[in-house]
């Protein structure tokens, strides 16, 4: 039983809850981070758009506003030392005609007071010079310096690798169906949905069999379950919020429209949303999105015609030479709210149960701040706090190909030959970097895409996935048949000749 | 190309080894070019060829009735036989310029060449469900023709066993018959148009022979299916493509196939300065194989979408003579 | 009795009539070429295809090697045909047109290989 006995379990493994690991991992402590679905990033954060936000756009006494400032400075110290690319960009916020000027003056006084810094309000003159594609509509627009994008999933994958390196034990396919006070403890009962042996640095899986529950105990327990916090909260006896899904349809455009905007762009936030936006990725890609709507099914992911034409109409609104025929993906994604605000908060009725929810945007920016906080709560409720002697703040970088100059690509080839096997061209992926995403935990289709963009260009995986299936294949010693998209009943080989 | 050291100089370089650039290579070969060199990013000469196994192919150029791979033999075995004609396999193009440098990796190396002149015989890729923006959900079972035709016939895989197609295009009434014969059930080809975008011998060989439902005027709507595809929603659709809703209907299955036409690849050209264009994907050119950067040619299909591979050899023969042409003008 | 069909002889896709009396060929028209009258002739009487498909092979530079028959096989055989190619498990090299299953089914024809396939 010892085994199974922790100082601090973290339920969700997404942006929140990898970001509270890495942090805990500087600690002298047992940590557990559970995950129900078969890798990380599989909830709310795989559907990101990735923008670091500079903390415009928040109510200035709200708590998700300073949280977001904070953690865009944090972002940055963090992106640097796990080596994910981060890049600031800045961001416009447009308006149309002189009667927007007072709610955009509005939001520049609230950003200030919430200590966005580098506020300014760019003219025509100004637009003309720096964003030439921007509608000729627009009249001025707030400019925020510091607003910057990275890669929401990387994040996630390289913040748990590192958390991993430095002690924290992961588990995925492990749903909490159970939480029950015990002695000092509480106990968590978990259901197992993937009986993969442990094996991979990044993420290591329990030996328990697929379709078995097993039991894990914790002095804290730390919910960062997303869009399904409001379930584990129930568990534990806490059940005064819920998690109402806010779906949010985006689309990719072809990276030959990688310098479409040099900003990311945003019109004036409406009361539910910041509106549809002219994002930057750090893939090159832009993105234009999201809309906003209310739902009650928390799987829902479907893309509608009328999100893609409200998207294209808002986006083209902003700028016009956007064209419908550069789409070459969409997606929807659930933001999970709770009310206008986040909570994180220590229950009382359950000792030791902290509630991370309703984090919604700017959560990905504000996940490093929403860590320390859950750190300090950890302390207040009496988790004792001792640094290791030796963090390891730094991992080794992955490689992307498509990143980098010719001249660097050459030295790769020369050192690993692999590198020279081209397995995605449309972005340019290597053998070599499936193979290390698999290493590092990749244990799907889609894992694989989110690490390496090897499927996500132009051609959609048409030419890759075969050869993606035979690494996969090799390197896990799966059979074809066994190999998902996304986790069990995502097979994408129905028979093999043999 | 920042550091251009180990640059190496070639007369002609031909990116792709399928019909198009075997037929362009052997051309200028035969007019006249000795120092062609040919790169090809799979392991084997053939391209698209290799995974169309049924007949149909070279009743024009060979008037026999070939397989692709029995088509794509005969060049390769005449190519082979040309020691001036340099194949480079698993070779993939990675930067062009308008000067003609080419940057490409293959494993264990970066090469870079300058050509005196250059022939783009790179294909085409399919039309995705992105592109045709079908609703719903992104769950797996969901492929372009080619990639499942290329699963079942080079790898031995089933992507799956109760099929919907979406689209009449030739891949994907072939692979209608190829799923049946192995055992699948295919349960509808959807055709938005009136007519079948495929040859009609296709819609008689491989679907009439074993009784696929075609509907024509009729679209999938939507996907459904959480993991794995689950059913599509089919709708009549009138003149103008619109939905005629009360025509709604459900077809429950594993998989969609799209066959949805077909894009030219040239990105590698449009890096390079190449007028593309933007509605085709194909050169700005009033000439068959031209571009508008003077020695860089394009051949096959991506130069155009052609109905038929003997078109695609007789075209391409005609790049390999005009860079032929081309070099003599430059000495 | 006219009996409308098409000929899939080549991708011109000629539309034939064929005038059939108790099960045989009495005039046909339509066709643009030699072709088209044999293989409406044929399709009433004795529809057949060209099959292709693909065998196993173990221990060769590729795993499925593309075959198909020489000949037409009936039509009514060709799911017979598809099991036998099914069975092969084949492990020596070939070049185009060798003869893997001779006389398939009794139906006249080859299975015969499409591809070089090397060891």
């Amino acid at each position: 039983m010892m085994r199974n006995w922790y100082d601090v379990a973290i339920i969700g493994g997404g942006i929140t809850g990898a970001s509270i690991a890495r942090e805990l991992s500087r600690y002298r402590l047992k940590i557990v981070l559970l995950e129900k679905e078969v890798e990380l990033a599989f909830g709310v954060s795989k559907s990101n758009s990735g923008i670091i936000h500079p903390g415009t756009q928040n109510p200035p006494d709200s708590l998700k506003g300073k949280l977001c400032v904070r953690g865009n400075l944090l972002t940055r110290k963090i992106a640097g030392e796990l080596g994910v690319d981060f890049k600031e960009v800045g961001e416009l916020i447009v308006i149309f005609n002189e009667d927007e000027r007072p709610r955009l003056l509005q939001i520049k006084n609230e950003a200030e007071t919430l200590g966005v810094p580098g506020l300014k309000i760019v003219d025509r003159k100004w637009l003309d010079e720096h964003e030439p594609n921007l509608s000729r509509e627009v009249i001025a627009a707030l400019y925020a310096p510091t607003a910057g994008i990275i890669s929401p999933y990387r994040m996630v994958y390289d913040l748990a690798e590192n958390a991993v390196k430095n002690g924290v034990q992961i588990f995925l396919g492990h749903k909490v169906i159970g939480i029950t006070k015990e002695a000092g403890n509480l106990r968590l009962n978990v259901a197992v949905s993937s009986g993969e042996e442990p094996r991979g640095r990044a993420c290591r899986q329990a030996g328990s069999l697929a379709g078995s529950e097993c039991t894990f105990r914790s002095r804290f327990v730390v919910n960062a379950a997303g869009l399904f916090a409001d379930e584990v909260s129930a568990l534990a006896g806490v059940n005064d919020f819920k998690i109402r899904p806010r779906k949010g349809e985006e689309f990719l455009l072809d990276k030959k429209k990688e310098h479409l905007t040099n900003h990311i762009i945003f019109p004036l936030p409406t009361k539910t949303s910041k509106g549809i936006l002219v994002i930057k990725t750090s893939d090159g890609n832009p993105m234009i999105g999201p809309t906003a709507q209310e739902i009650d099914d928390k799987n829902d992911l479907s893309t509608s015609d009328d999100g893609l034409s409200k998207v294209i109409e808002g986006a083209r609104k902003m700028i016009p030479t956007i064209d419908g025929n550069d789409i070459i993906a969409y997606f929807a994604g659930l933001r999970p709210v709770a009310g206008d605000d986040f909570i994180i908060r220590r229950e009382e009725k359950v000792p030791g149960f902290i509630n991370v929810a309703g984090i919604q945007s700017p959560g990905l920016t504000a996940a490093p701040a929403v860590a320390l906080m859950a750190v300090e709560l950890l302390k207040k409720s009496g988790l004792r706090l001792a640094k290791k002697w030796l963090f390891k703040k730094h991992r080794h970088p992955s490689v992307h190909l498509f990143a980098d100059l010719f001249s660097k690509t050459r030295e790769l080839i020369k050192k690993n030959p692999s590198y020279g096997e081209i397995v995605c061209r449309c972005e340019m992926v290597s053998a070599k970097e499936v193979r290390d995403a698999i290493r590092r935990g990749a244990r799907t289709l889609d894992g694989i895409k989110f690490r390496t963009r090897a499927q996500a260009g132009r051609c959609h995986g048409g030419f890759c996935t075969i050869r993606i299936i035979k690494i996969m294949h090799e390197e896990l010693g799966i059979p074809y048949t066994e190999i998902t998209k996304r986790g069990n009943g995502s097979e994408v080989v129905r028979g093999v000749r043999e | 190309m920042e550091n251009r050291n180990n640059v190496k100089e070639r007369e002609l370089v031909v990116v792709g080894g399928g019909p198009a650039g075997m037929a362009a290579a052997l051309s200028a070969y035969e007019n006249g070019v000795r120092d062609i060199l040919l790169i090809e990013r799979d392991q084997y000469l053939g391209g698209i060829l290799n995974q169309c196994i049924h007949p149909g192919f070279g009743l024009r150029y060979f008037r026999e009735n070939l397989t692709g791979p029995e088509y794509a033999d005969r060049f390769i075995k005449k190519i082979s036989a040309v020691p001036s004609i340099e194949i480079s396999l698993k070779s993939y193009a990675v930067n062009l310029t308008a000067g003609r440098y080419l940057a490409y990796i293959k494993p264990g190396k970066m090469e870079e060449v300058k050509a005196k002149a250059i022939i783009m015989a790179t294909g085409c890729r399919e039309r995705t469900r992105e592109m045709v923006h079908i609703a719903g959900t992104r769950p797996a079972g969901i492929y372009p023709a080619g990639l499942a035709q290329k699963m079942i016939n080079l790898e031995g895989w089933l992507p799956g066993r109760e099929v919907v197609i979406v689209g009449s295009g030739d891949i994907g009434l072939i692979m209608a018959r190829r799923f049946t014969l192995e055992g699948a059930k295919v349960k509808a080809v959807i055709e938005i148009q009136k007519t079948s975008r495929g040859l009609i011998r296709n819609v008689v060989q491989c679907l009439e022979d074993f009784g696929i439902p075609l509907y024509f005027s009729h679209k999938i709507s939507r996907i459904h299916g959480r993991d794995r595809v689950e059913k599509v929603e089919v709708v009549e659709v009138d003149d103008s493509f619109n939905e005629k809703p009360q025509t709604r209907f459900e077809i429950t299955c594993d998989t969609v196939l799209m066959s949805v036409g077909l894009i030219p690849e040239n990105e590698l050209i449009e890096l390079a300065g190449v007028a593309i264009d933007k509605k085709t994907n194909t050169p700005v050119s009033a000439e068959v194989n031209k571009t508008s950067v003077p020695g860089i040619f394009v051949c096959g299909n991506s130069f155009k979408i052609y109905d038929l591979v003997d078109g695609v050899t007789y075209d391409s023969a005609k790049a390999g003579k005009m860079a032929a042409e081309y070099l003599k003008g430059l000495k | 009795m006219i009996k409308k069909i098409t000929c899939i002889e080549c991708p011109q896709g000629c539309q034939l009539e064929v005038n059939v009396e108790e099960g045989r060929v009495i005039g046909l028209t339509g066709n643009k070429c030699p072709k088209g009258d044999v293989y409406g002739r044929q399709e009433i009487t004795d529809p057949r295809r060209v099959l292709s498909s693909t065998v196993l092979a173990k221990g060769l530079e590729i795993k499925m090697v593309p075959v198909r028959t020489d000949k037409p096989v009936p039509k009514s055989k060709m799911f017979a045909v598809m099991e036998e190619i099914k069975k092969i498990r084949l492990t020596r090299p070939v070049a185009v047109g060798d003869v893997i299953i001779a006389n398939v089914l009794g139906s006249d024809a080859n299975v015969a290989a499409s591809r070089e396939v090397g060891p």
